[in-house]
């Protein structure tokens, strides 16, 4: 089965992973007992010298008090603190390697040429390369989990999954997928009420093919502005069950997307949010999550004027769900997904809570895209994700010690690592 | 102290600039002056052998129509804030020199630094901060910026470093894009940053000449440029130029090292023909070339190189190169690849600016490592963090974090002494500016920064910012904050209240 015809509907998604989860148990298996550390749940307070046990890839226990099964692989965490593993919502990881365009010999897979400017059907997670050098060093750093997304600039970009960090094929790491649709509501060159128009089009169209699929079939409708498969992508926002994520930074920009996910009944995620803590309340009454970073303040466009630091700790404040999301500088993105723990380090030094800012970076995230039932926490049932840090994972000099996915520690040296390794000495040793 | 750092020379620039007539009557003096002061080292060039002999115009041409070397025709007029004496108590002080002195004291005044120790003579009229639990450090010098010159908030009209006409374009100044009013100036001051070099892009191969800029407001970049700072110049190596002129050349890295080569060759016989006339001053005076006159300048030791260089295999080809024309490189830019020769950098003594974390950016990015700073570190170069970027620019502090627990995890022993000269003394060696800034010991100036903590914490903030002993930034008083006349109106009005 090709896999895109196996995207054709979202029932094909669900039997993807059922699959995924049964490849990435079925080696390495174990009971992995994790003893002594300090351990945030996320979902509960922390646990002094708390004990993480794994088996089978799932977590199995969470507590101050758990026994350590006969036979389990003992690790000692006593000083270091256990977190869930990390959650970096804005990625495009596998998507590129470098930027290295085609023509270099690269690949660049995060972007659909679409029709008219929709993709609603392009899942973007789908050409994910597992086997890209920055998921691992990714991984090295304590992110577990990623959602991967399409790239921008469309009316409607193509659709998002939540992948975990390991695994030989993109069917193996997903863990939900699709779980949001990009859209575009104006500020860029085009005028933003035609966008939002386009926009309205498209999305009453596939309410229309909804409701009239067999004069469809018998090609009884009016022409529709977007394809068939264009449409049925569609339908998961249409019904509410997955959020159109919208690309907003201007106050006004938001408060258009609240509206437009109001008019229609459909669930909405504000991404990048530079404004957002102007309509703080509005979101929170709207209980539209928002994914906003850290660390900008400089009014880039005369859409962020009012981009500030204090952003996430305001939304907090006033009741808004948000997850944070890196995207102050960095060379290439995906280089530095691994740094999504400085961005929750950097909202605390602005004020959010501790608490509240490794939430922000997985529990929030998990549960703005759906799958808090198996990742973000620490508790018994979830995937055994799960990382030991040497000190406060937000410092820079904790490292990640420990980085289990789904119960499975991997092993093996970075690219970076390899390279460090190298040079240490002069010259270099070239044949190993 | 109208003019603090002002030479002589410089005063004498302002006058001709402030009064034309009184230039007129002491025109030819003045020309013979400015030539004598900026004449280079005796042992370098004929021209500091004799400029003595009069001029044979009989016009009065100023001083940059006749292509004097450094001839300053956009003279800083910078001038130090009010500043009041200052003792900041019971702090933790890194000073860039020595170890960590811990609940130690500072004392400034008169815009420079007077005393640091375990203790200081505080006069009666010192203004006191008692700094319990917070760190003291020299100000951030960014080696590598485009503020104001790739501005906020962007686009045509504030993008102003890179001039891809040509790919040598050496008569170009980055201070003429310079927009004061560019809102991440202050966001800069309240990262600790104190100074900064402007520089021309990285899309030619060589892209004109840098700025260094104090942090400060003013009507014209003039009113920011630090006084009697050298300009450096931009060169750039690898993908950037290749894919800028893909079309017309070079397109290659070969193309790339010929076109600096042919740059060159003009600029010594450009050289050649100036330092001769300014010794015979015999007939008239060569035309002027703006550019080679930039890269005369580089060749005469008065103007410094900064070379934008990923790959460590370019990065010697580059050192070639300036040996070949008897320049010197004075630090590389972005070498992503400094560790793998970070040796012969040492060796060479050239710096190495770097970033803590980047890389993958393209091609020639791939190989990024965060061990770089420290394995650049521990074979005894000069390792400067830098930023080309204005938000890792407010948070250099946190680079250098970075760059201890990497080179520490790869087993490097990297001590926060050494990480803070990183941030410091190092890129002030860098813009020759380290017998003025990078360092807290007394005589230099007083650019300082009080943190709320140790500045290798996450959770550590600048507190307050002070250049040449003025506070220009106290985060616990929005009324002394900067703000530029762009975010007046634009920028809601409590974004300044805690940057």
């Amino acid at each position: 089965m090709r896999i895109s015809q196996m995207l054709s509907s979202v029932a094909g998604l669900a039997m993807i992973g059922a699959t995924a989860a049964t490849v990435a148990r079925s080696a390495d298996a174990q009971t992995i007992a994790i003893v002594g550390g300090t351990v945030y749940p996320v979902s509960g307070p922390k646990i002094e010298k708390g004990t993480v046990v794994i088996r089978d890839g799932k977590i199995i226990a969470v507590g101050a008090n758990v026994a350590v099964p006969a036979g389990a692989t003992r690790i000692d965490a006593t000083g270091k603190w256990v977190t869930p593993g990390l959650f970096n919502a804005s990625t495009a990881l596998g998507l590129s390697e470098g930027n290295v365009p085609a023509q270099s010999g690269g690949y660049n897979d995060a972007r659909a040429k679409g029709e008219k400017g929709i993709a609603a059907s392009f899942s973007a997670w789908m050409g994910m390369n597992p086997a890209s050098t920055f998921i691992a060093q990714t991984r090295r750093d304590g992110v577990t989990t990623a959602v991967v997304w399409p790239g921008s600039g469309l009316l409607v970009s193509g659709r998002a999954g939540v992948v975990d960090l390991a695994g030989e094929s993109v069917a193996a790491m997903t863990v939900r997928g699709p779980v949001a649709m990009l859209a575009d509501i104006g500020g860029g060159s085009e005028s933003r009420a035609e966008v939002q128009g386009k926009l309205r089009e498209l999305l009453a169209d596939a309410k229309s093919f909804a409701a009239r699929k067999a004069a469809y079939e018998n090609g009884a409708t009016r022409a529709f502005v977007a394809s068939r498969a264009e449409l049925e992508a569609l339908q998961p926002v249409m019904s509410g069950k997955m959020p159109l994520a919208i690309d907003a930074d201007r106050a006004s920009d938001i408060r258009a997307a609240v509206a437009l996910a109001q008019e229609l009944a459909i669930k909405i995620v504000i991404v990048g949010g530079a404004e957002a803590w102007q309509v703080a309340k509005e979101l929170a009454a709207a209980k539209v999550p928002v994914m906003v970073g850290a660390m900008n303040n400089i009014p880039t466009s005369f859409n962020t004027l009012g981009s500030r630091q204090e952003n996430a700790a305001i939304l907090r404040a006033a009741g808004v769900h948000v997850s944070l999301i890196g995207n102050a500088g960095g060379g290439e993105n995906n280089f530095n997904a691994r740094n999504i723990r400085y961005e929750a380090g950097n909202a605390v030094a602005y004020g959010m809570s501790w608490d509240d800012a490794l939430r922000a970076i997985t529990l929030a995230p998990a549960e703005t895209f759906g799958v808090a039932d198996k990742v973000g926490s620490l508790v018994a049932g979830r995937e055994g994700n799960v990382v030991v840090w040497s000190g406060d994972p937000f410092e820079f000099a904790s490292q990640a010690e420990h980085v289990f996915i789904r119960g499975v520690e991997n092993s093996g040296m970075t690219r970076e690592e390899e390279l460090t390794a190298r040079y240490k000495t002069k010259p270099p040793t070239y044949r190993k | 102290m109208l003019f603090p750092f002002t030479t002589h020379h410089e005063r004498m620039t302002m006058r001709f600039r402030l009064s034309p007539l009184l230039f007129a009557f002491v025109a030819t003096p003045v020309a013979t002056r400015v030539a004598a002061q900026n004449a280079p080292p005796a042992t370098a060039t004929p021209a500091a052998t004799a400029p003595a002999a009069p001029a044979r115009v009989t016009t009065s041409p100023g001083a940059g129509a006749l292509s004097i070397p450094n001839a300053d025709p956009f003279p800083s007029t910078y001038k130090p804030f009010a500043s009041r004496t200052t003792v900041i108590r019971n702090v933790n002080i890194y000073t860039a020199t020595g170890p960590l002195i811990r609940n130690g004291a500072i004392l400034f005044r008169d815009g420079k630094i007077a005393e640091v120790g375990a203790t200081v003579n505080a006069p009666s009229d010192a203004v006191v901060i008692d700094g319990s639990g917070k760190y003291v450090t020299p100000g951030i010098v960014d080696d590598h910026s485009h503020l104001g010159a790739n501005a906020a908030p962007g686009g045509f009209a504030r993008t102003g470093a890179n001039e891809l006409t040509n790919p040598v374009t050496a008569n170009v100044w980055v201070e003429h894009s310079v927009w004061p009013q560019d809102p991440q100036f202050p966001r800069d001051l309240a990262g600790g940053v104190t100074t900064i070099q402007v520089l021309p892009g990285s899309g030619n191969l060589i892209g004109g000449r840098s700025v260094v800029l104090k942090v400060v407001p003013g009507r014209s970049v003039q009113e920011m440029k630090f006084p009697g700072a050298k300009y450096g110049l931009k060169m750039a190596c690898g993908e950037n130029p290749m894919r800028v002129y893909q079309a017309r050349g070079p397109a290659t890295r070969m193309g790339n090292i010929a076109g600096d080569r042919a740059a060159w060759i003009n600029a010594e016989a450009y050289r050649r023909r100036w330092d001769n006339w300014l010794t015979t001053r015999a007939g008239d005076p060569p035309q002027r070339d703006l550019g080679l006159e930039t890269l005369a300048e580089v060749l005469r030791g008065n103007i410094l190189v900064h070379n934008h260089c990923y790959m460590a295999d370019e990065m010697l080809q580059m050192i070639d190169v300036a040996k070949e024309f008897g320049y010197q490189i004075r630090s590389f830019h972005h070498g992503v690849e400094a560790f793998k020769v970070a040796d012969v950098l040492a060796k060479e003594g050239i710096g190495a600016s770097l970033w803590a974390d980047w890389g993958g950016g393209k091609m020639e990015m791939m190989d990024g490592i965060r061990a770089n700073l420290a394995i650049v570190q521990a074979a005894g170069g000069k390792a400067i963090v830098h930023s080309d970027d204005p938000s890792g620019s407010q948070r250099l502090n946190q680079e250098a974090a970075k760059a201890i627990a990497a080179g520490r995890a790869a087993g490097i022993n990297v001590s926060d002494e050494d990480a803070i000269r990183w941030l410091t003394i190092n890129p002030a060696w860098a813009l020759g500016l380290d017998d003025k800034i990078g360092s807290l010991v007394p005589g230099k100036n007083a650019d300082l920064v009080l943190w709320s903590g140790n500045p290798f914490s996450i959770y550590t903030r600048a507190e307050k910012v002070w250049i040449d002993g003025a506070m220009l930034f106290d985060r616990t008083d929005p009324k002394q904050q900067w703000r530029t006349d762009f975010e007046l109106g634009f920028v809601p009005a409590n974004m300044g209240g805690n940057r």
